[in-house]
C-alpha cells in the first residue's frame, strides 16, 4: 500500500472521544489523539469529553476550517445512535456527508473489554489506524431523492389502529384502514366496563367507529388481510385481500396495530371453561348477570412471570381488580380472593383502584413462584407466606387471569413486512427508549399491544404516537435516503453474467433483470447491506461506502501496524 | 401563502417535549420551545446510564439535544417561562419572559476562562447539591445550548458589586451585566404542548425521608443522587464513595415506595422506581462485582417491555437479593452505616441488615411552579396538582388546544414518555392542519 500512504490532497481530521469515563475511564484518550497525529495524511487530531456535545461538535467544524481537512474521524461510542449528527455536523462546514469515517471504540473496546484496559487500548490503536486508513479513500455520494405518497396504510382496527388512523385523516392524509375481522373495535368488543373509569366499553367503542365512519380521507376495509407488498419508504404497494377480492393501494407509510390474542389455559389449574374460566369469559357473564357464585377465587399471573414466558401482562391485575369491584357492587356478600404474585397497579389511578378494591372487601393473598397455588376439587390450597402456613379456600367460580400473548400471524406479517419480532413474537421496535413506536426500518410504524401487553391509554398514546411519527414522513413532497447503496456501474456490466445470485438472495427485493434482461438495483429499495456484493461472483456488483477498496485498506492498515 | 402558518408551542425540554418538538418539527411546523433552566435536557441528562437497556443516558439523548438546537424549524427559548396566554384554540397568543444570562448567546464560545477565574462556589443543582460550581456556569456539561449562565443571586458583582473577573477573563467579550431580561411575544400558535416534568419529594418537603434518616445520616442518599455519585461526568467522577469517608461501599439497600403509596405521602405510585433500582444496583455492580445489593420492595412492579427479565437478570447475574417488606426504622453504626430494622414480609420476621449506602427511590410529584402555569393557560389539575386528563385521552388537557406529555400528567418511565411526546405532535398537528 506504499502509493497510497500519503496523499498531497488528503487532510485527516481524527476525534477521540472520552464518552465521559465510558472510554476515557478505561483507557488514555489524550494519548490515542498523539498516536493518531502520527499516521500518514492526519491534518489533525484531538482528544474531547463528549465529542457529540454542541462544544465537541463546534470543535469539529472548527478544526475543518483551521486545518483545512477533507475527511473526519471521530473514535467513539458506536455510529447507530451517532453517525447522523456527525454526518449533518460535517455537512454544515461544506464537506459531503460520506466523507466521515466512524471508529467504534466504547462498544468495541472499553466496553467488551472493560476487564483488559491494556489491550482495550491496543484494540482502539488498531481501529483508529484502520479508520484513517479507510478514511483516504472515502467518495463523496449523493443521498437519494424519492417522492412520497401522502397517504397511510393503518394494519388492525383496535382502538391502537382506528386512533392512528382518524388523527392522519384529520391531518388531511388519505388513510386506508384494514381489518381481518368483520368489525373494527378488537378486543374491546368482547369487553364489558373499561377500568379505570368503568366506562361501558361498548359505548366507548362504538363512539369511535363512528368516528371512523364519519371521518373524511379515511377508508376502512373489513374482513381484510394484507396479501403482500412492494416499494419503499414514501412508495409502497399494497395488495390487500376483501372476500375473496383483490384491492391495490398506494401509500407512502404504514402503520401496524394488530393488537394480541389470549392465552387459552389448557392444563392450567384445572381450567375446563364452566367454573373454572378466564377473566375473558368472566366478561360477558357479569354483563348477563349470569354469576351465581358465591365465593370466587381469581389466580394471577396464569401462565406469565414464569420460566416459558417471563413477561408481565401489565392488564390481567387491573382486569382482575375491576372485574372483582364490578361484581361486589352487584353482589356485596359474595367472597372474593384474589391470589397475586405482586400486583400490578402503578401509576394515579391504578393504585387508587386496588385501594378501592381493598376498602370494598377484597382478600388479597400472595403466592411465590416456588409455590404455586394448586386446585383440588371445589377447593384452593395455597401457602400463606404471611402466616407461613398452607390454607384452604373454597371456591364455586375459579377465574385465572391470563396473559395477552402475541398474534400467530405475527410472524407471516413480518416477514410480508421486513420487520423484527422479538422473543414473545410481539413486534420489535428501532429503539426500546428513543424510537419505541418506529420499526428500523424507515416508513414502517409500531403501535398498541402488537408491540406488547399495554392498556387502552397507552394503545391510545401509541396509536397517536405512531400517526405522528408516520407524518413527518406524509408531510414532505420529497424525502432523501441512504446513498450507500449496492451500484452495478456501467464498466462492470459486462462482467456480469446474469446468474442471478444477488436476486434470489437480497432480502429487501431490490434487484430485478431489466427488458434489456440486466440486472439493475433499485437503490430507493437497497439498504446497503452488501449481501448481493458479497455473494457476486464475478465482482461485478459494488457497495458505495464500503468498496473492496475500502474494507481491504482497512485490513492492510490492521496487518501493517 | 396569504396567511403565515400556524406555529406550535412547547413548554418543557425534558425528553417529552424535546419528542413532540422534534416530530412537530419534522412534520414542517414551526416549533418555540421553551424550557425554564439554562439549559434543555430535563431529568434524563441527570440519569447514569437508563433502564431496561442501559445503555448510557446522555449518550442516547444528547444527539436529540443537538438537533433541536439545529433543526431550522425549531426556536429554542432557554432559561425562559411564559407570562400570559391569550387567544384560542388555533390561534393562542403567548408571551415569554426570558432571563437575562448576563452572557451574550452569540459570542459565548463555552470555553471555560470564565468559570475557571470565578472565585464563587456554589451548590450544584443539577449535581443534587453534591458538589460545587461557580457562580457563572455551564448548567451541565453537554448542556444545550451550549452557552455560560451567571447566577445573579450568587454573583458577586450582584451582590456586592465587587469582582467582575469573568469579564475581564472573557476573550470573546461575551460578558454582559447589563443584560435584561426579555418579554417576547409569539403570535399564530395553533396549538401548546405542557411538558414540564416533575420533581421529587425531596425538593419540597424532607419529612418524610428524615424518617429514614435522609440529612441525618450522610450515607443515606436519595436515588437521583444516586444516579449523579455512579456518573462519570457527576460529583465522584463515577467511582462510588460514601460521602461520611470516601469509602467504596461494599453492601447497598434500596428503599422503595418512599413518600408513595402511603397514607402519610402520596398514595399513588410513582411506577419508575422499581425499575431503576434494580437498574442502579446492576450499575454499582459492574463497578465493583462483589457488591451486594438488597432492594426492599412492596410489590415488584415491571409491567414494561423486558422489563421482567431485566429483573431477572438482576437476581440471577448481578447478585441483588429482593427483599418483601416493611422498614421499621433506620439507625447507624460508629462508622456511620446504617443499620435497616425491617419486617420480612415473606417470613414475617422482624430482622436486621447493616449495609454502606441506603438509598431511597423518593416519590415524584408534580413540576415546581404547575399551579401558576395552569392558571396561566387555563387547564384543570387533578388532586395532587398532576395535569387532567380525561380518560382514555392520555394527552389532552380540559382546555381545547392545550396538549400534554410526559410525566407533567402522570409519573412514567422514558419509553412511555417519547411515546406521549410523539402523541401530543400529532393531536397539536391535527389542530394546526384544521382537521
Ligand atoms: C379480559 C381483558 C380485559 C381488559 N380490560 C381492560 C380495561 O378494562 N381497560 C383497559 O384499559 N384495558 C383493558 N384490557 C386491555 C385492552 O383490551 C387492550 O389494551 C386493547 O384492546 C389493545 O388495543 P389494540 O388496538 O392494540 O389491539 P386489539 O384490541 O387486539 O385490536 C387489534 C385489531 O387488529 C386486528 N388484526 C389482527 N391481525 C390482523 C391482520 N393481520 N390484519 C388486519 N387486522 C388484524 C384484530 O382483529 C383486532 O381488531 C383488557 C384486556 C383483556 C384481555
Ligand atoms: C432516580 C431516577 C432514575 C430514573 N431512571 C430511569 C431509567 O433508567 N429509565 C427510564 O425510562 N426512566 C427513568 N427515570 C424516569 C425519567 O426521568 C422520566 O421518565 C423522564 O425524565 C420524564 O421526562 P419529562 O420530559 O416528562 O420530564 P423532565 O425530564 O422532568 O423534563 C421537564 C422539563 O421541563 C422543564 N420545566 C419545568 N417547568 C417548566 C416551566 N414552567 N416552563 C418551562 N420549562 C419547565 C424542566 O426544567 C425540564 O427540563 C428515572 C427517574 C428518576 C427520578
Ligand atoms: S399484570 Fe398482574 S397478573 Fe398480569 S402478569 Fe402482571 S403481575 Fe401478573
Ligand atoms: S414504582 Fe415501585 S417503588 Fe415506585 S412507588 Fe410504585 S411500587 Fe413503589
Amino acid at each position: 500500500m506504499s502509493e497510497q500512504e500519503k496523499k498531497e490532497d488528503v487532510r485527516i481530521g481524527i476525534f477521540v472521544c472520552h464518552c465521559g469515563s465510558n472510554i476515557g475511564g478505561l483507557i488514555d484518550c489524550k494519548a490515542l489523539a498523539e498516536y493518531a497525529k502520527t499516521l500518514p495524511n492526519v491534518a489533525h487530531a484531538e482528544d474531547n469529553l463528549f465529542t457529540c456535545s454542541e462544544t465537541g461538535l463546534a470543535s469539529i467544524k472548527k478544526a475543518v476550517e483551521e486545518h483545512d481537512l477533507n475527511r473526519v474521524v471521530v473514535a467513539s461510542c458506536t455510529p447507530r445512535t451517532h453517525e447522523p449528527l456527525f454526518r449533518e455536523c460535517i455537512s454544515e462546514v461544506g464537506l459531503n456527508r460520506y466523507l466521515f469515517n466512524f471508529v467504534n471504540i466504547r462498544d468495541q473496546c472499553t466496553w467488551v473489554h472493560m476487564k483488559y484496559p491494556k489491550e482495550a487500548y491496543e484494540k482502539a490503536k488498531d481501529l483508529i489506524r484502520m479508520g484513517a486508513y479507510r478514511a483516504v479513500i472515502l467518495e463523496p455520494l449523493d443521498t437519494i431523492i424519492v417522492n412520497v405518497n401522502p397517504g397511510a396504510l393503518v394494519i388492525g382496527g383496535g382502538v391502537a389502529g382506528m386512533h392512528a388512523a382518524l388523527n392522519l385523516s384529520r391531518q388531511g392524509f388519505k388513510t386506508y384502514l384494514i381489518e381481518k375481522e368483520d368489525k373494527l373495535g378488537g378486543r374491546l368488543n368482547s369487553l364489558y366496563k373499561l377500568f379505570p373509569h368503568d366506562i361501558d366499553a361498548s359505548e366507548f367503542v362504538e363512539n369511535i367507529k363512528n368516528n371512523v365512519q364519519n371521518a373524511q380521507n379515511l377508508e376502512v376495509y373489513t374482513s381484510s388481510k394484507l396479501k403482500n407488498i412492494k416499494g419503499f419508504i414514501g412508495n409502497y404497494e399494497v395488495e390487500v385481500e376483501q372476500d375473496g377480492k383483490k384491492i391495490n393501494l398506494s401509500v407512502g407509510a404504514i402503520i401496524v396495530a394488530v393488537g394480541a390474542s389470549l392465552l387459552k389455559p389448557n392444563n392450567l389449574f384445572g381450567y375446563d371453561g364452566k367454573n373454572r374460566i378466564t377473566q375473558h369469559e368472566l366478561e360477558p357473564k357479569i354483563k348477563n348477570n349470569e354469576i351465581n357464585a358465591n365465593n370466587i377465587v381469581m389466580i394471577q399471573c396464569v401462565g406469565s412471570r414464569n420460566d416459558e414466558r417471563q413477561y408481565c401482562s401489565s392488564v390481567c391485575c387491573m382486569t382482575a381488580l375491576k372485574n372483582a369491584l364490578i361484581i361486589k357492587e352487584k353482589k356485596s356478600d359474595i367472597n372474593i380472593t384474589i391470589l397475586f404474585r405482586d400486583l400490578y397497579t402503578p401509576g394515579i389511578d391504578y393504585e387508587e383502584y386496588y385501594k378501592k378494591a381493598r376498602k370494598k372487601g377484597v382478600l388479597f393473598i400472595r403466592y411465590g413462584l416456588d409455590k404455586e397455588p394448586t386446585v383440588e376439587g371445589n377447593q384452593i390450597k395455597v401457602y400463606n407466606e404471611y402466616i407461613g402456613e398452607e390454607i384452604i379456600i373454597p371456591y364455586d367460580l375459579l377465574v385465572l387471569s391470563t396473559p395477552l400473548i402475541a398474534n400467530d400471524d405475527n410472524k407471516e406479517l413480518a416477514q410480508i413486512l421486513k420487520v423484527p419480532l422479538e422473543v414473545n413474537n410481539f413486534f420489535l421496535e428501532a429503539h426500546v427508549k428513543l424510537r419505541p413506536n418506529d420499526f428500523a426500518t424507515d416508513g414502517i410504524y409500531i403501535g398498541g399491544s402488537a408491540k406488547w401487553p399495554v392498556d387502552i391509554t397507552e394503545s391510545i398514546t401509541q396509536g397517536y404516537a405512531a400517526a405522528s411519527r408516520a407524518s413527518t414522513i406524509l408531510s414532505h413532497e420529497t424525502i432523501e435516503i441512504e446513498g450507500a447503496t449496492a451500484y452495478l456501474p456501467e464498466w462492470n456490466k459486462n462482467l456480469c453474467k446474469g446468474c442471478e445470485v444477488c436476486i434470489n438472495i437480497c432480502p429487501y427485493n431490490a434487484i430485478k433483470k431489466n427488458e434489456e434482461d440486466e440486472i439493475e438495483i433499485i437503490e430507493a429499495l437497497c439498504k446497503g447491506c452488501g449481501v448481493c456484493g458479497a455473494a457476486c461472483t464475478k465482482k461485478a456488483i459494488i457497495i458505495k461506502h464500503f468498496t473492496n477498496e475500502q474494507i481491504l485498506a482497512e485490513i492492510y492498515a490492521f496487518g501493517g501496524k | 401563502m396569504e396567511e403565515a402558518s400556524k406555529r406550535a408551542l412547547v413548554i418543557g425540554g425534558g425528553i417529552a417535549g424535546i419528542q413532540a418538538s422534534l416530530d412537530l418539527a419534522d412534520m414542517g411546523i414551526h416549533v418555540d420551545l421553551i424550557e425554564k433552566k439554562p439549559c434543555i435536557g430535563g431529568k434524563m441528562a441527570q440519569l447514569d446510564k437508563t433502564f431496561p437497556t442501559n445503555d448510557c443516558s446522555i449518550c442516547i439523548l444528547a444527539p436529540k439535544l443537538s438537533e433541536c438546537y439545529r433543526n431550522l424549524n425549531i426556536t429554542l427559548y432557554s432559561y425562559s417561562e411564559v407570562q400570559k396566554v391569550e387567544g384560542i384554540v388555533g390561534n393562542f397568543s403567548v408571551e415569554i419572559l426570558k432571563h437575562a444570562r448576563y452572557v451574550k448567546e452569540d459570542l459565548c464560545i463555552n470555553c471555560g476562562l470564565c468559570v475557571e477565574k470565578c472565585p464563587m462556589r456554589v451548590e450544584d443543582e443539577f449535581d443534587r447539591q453534591l458538589r460545587k460550581r461557580r457562580a457563572i456556569y455551564m448548567y451541565y456539561l453537554q448542556g444545550v445550548p451550549a452557552i455560560m449562565t451567571i447566577d445573579k443571586k450568587n454573583c458577586l458583582w450582584f451582590t456586592k458589586e465587587a469582582c467582575r473577573i469573568c469579564e475581564k477573563n472573557c476573550e470573546k467579550e461575551a460578558i454582559d451585566f447589563n443584560q435584561k431580561d426579555e418579554l417576547i411575544k409569539i403570535n399564530n400558535i395553533g396549538s401548546i404542548i405542557v411538558a414540564t416534568g416533575y420533581n421529587l419529594i425531596e425538593d419540597i418537603d424532607n419529612d418524610i425521608l428524615k424518617n429514614y434518616g435522609y440529612q441525618k445520616y450522610r450515607n443515606v442518599v436519595t436515588a437521583l443522587e444516586f444516579e449523579r455519585m455512579l456518573s462519570a461526568s457527576g460529583p465522584q467522577e463515577g467511582h462510588i464513595k460514601r460521602i461520611s469517608d470516601g469509602e467504596e461501599p461494599k453492601k447497598i439497600a434500596y428503599l422503595q415506595c418512599i413518600g408513595s403509596r402511603t397514607d402519610r405521602g402520596a398514595k399513588y405510585c410513582s411506577s419508575i422506581c422499581c425499575m431503576y433500582t434494580t437498574k442502579e444496583a446492576m450499575i454499582a455492580h459492574e463497578h465493583d462485582n462483589e457488591l451486594e445489593s438488597y432492594i426492599f420492595y412492596i410489590d415488584m412492579r415491571a409491567g414494561g417491555k423486558g422489563f421482567q427479565s431485566f429483573l431477572r437478570r438482576g437476581e440471577a447475574e448481578y447478585d441483588i437479593k429482593y427483599i418483601k417488606s416493611k422498614i421499621a426504622e433506620i439507625s447507624i453504626d460508629k462508622n456511620e452505616s446504617p443499620i435497616i430494622v425491617y419486617e420480612d414480609l415473606d417470613t414475617s420476621e422482624i430482622k436486621k441488615l447493616k449495609v454502606d449506602i441506603v438509598v431511597l427511590a423518593t416519590c415524584i410529584i408534580p413540576p415546581e411552579g404547575i399551579v401558576k402555569l395552569a392558571e396561566v393557560i387555563g387547564f384543570e389539575l387533578d388532586d395532587y396538582n398532576f395535569i387532567k386528563t380525561p380518560p382514555f385521552s392520555p394527552v389532552k388537557t380540559s382546555r381545547d388546544g392545550i396538549f400534554t406529555c410526559g410525566c407533567v400528567h402522570e409519573p412514567m418511565d422514558i419509553p412511555r414518555s417519547v411515546a406521549e411526546g410523539s402523541s401530543a405532535a400529532a393531536r397539536a398537528a391535527e389542530i394546526i392542519r384544521g382537521g
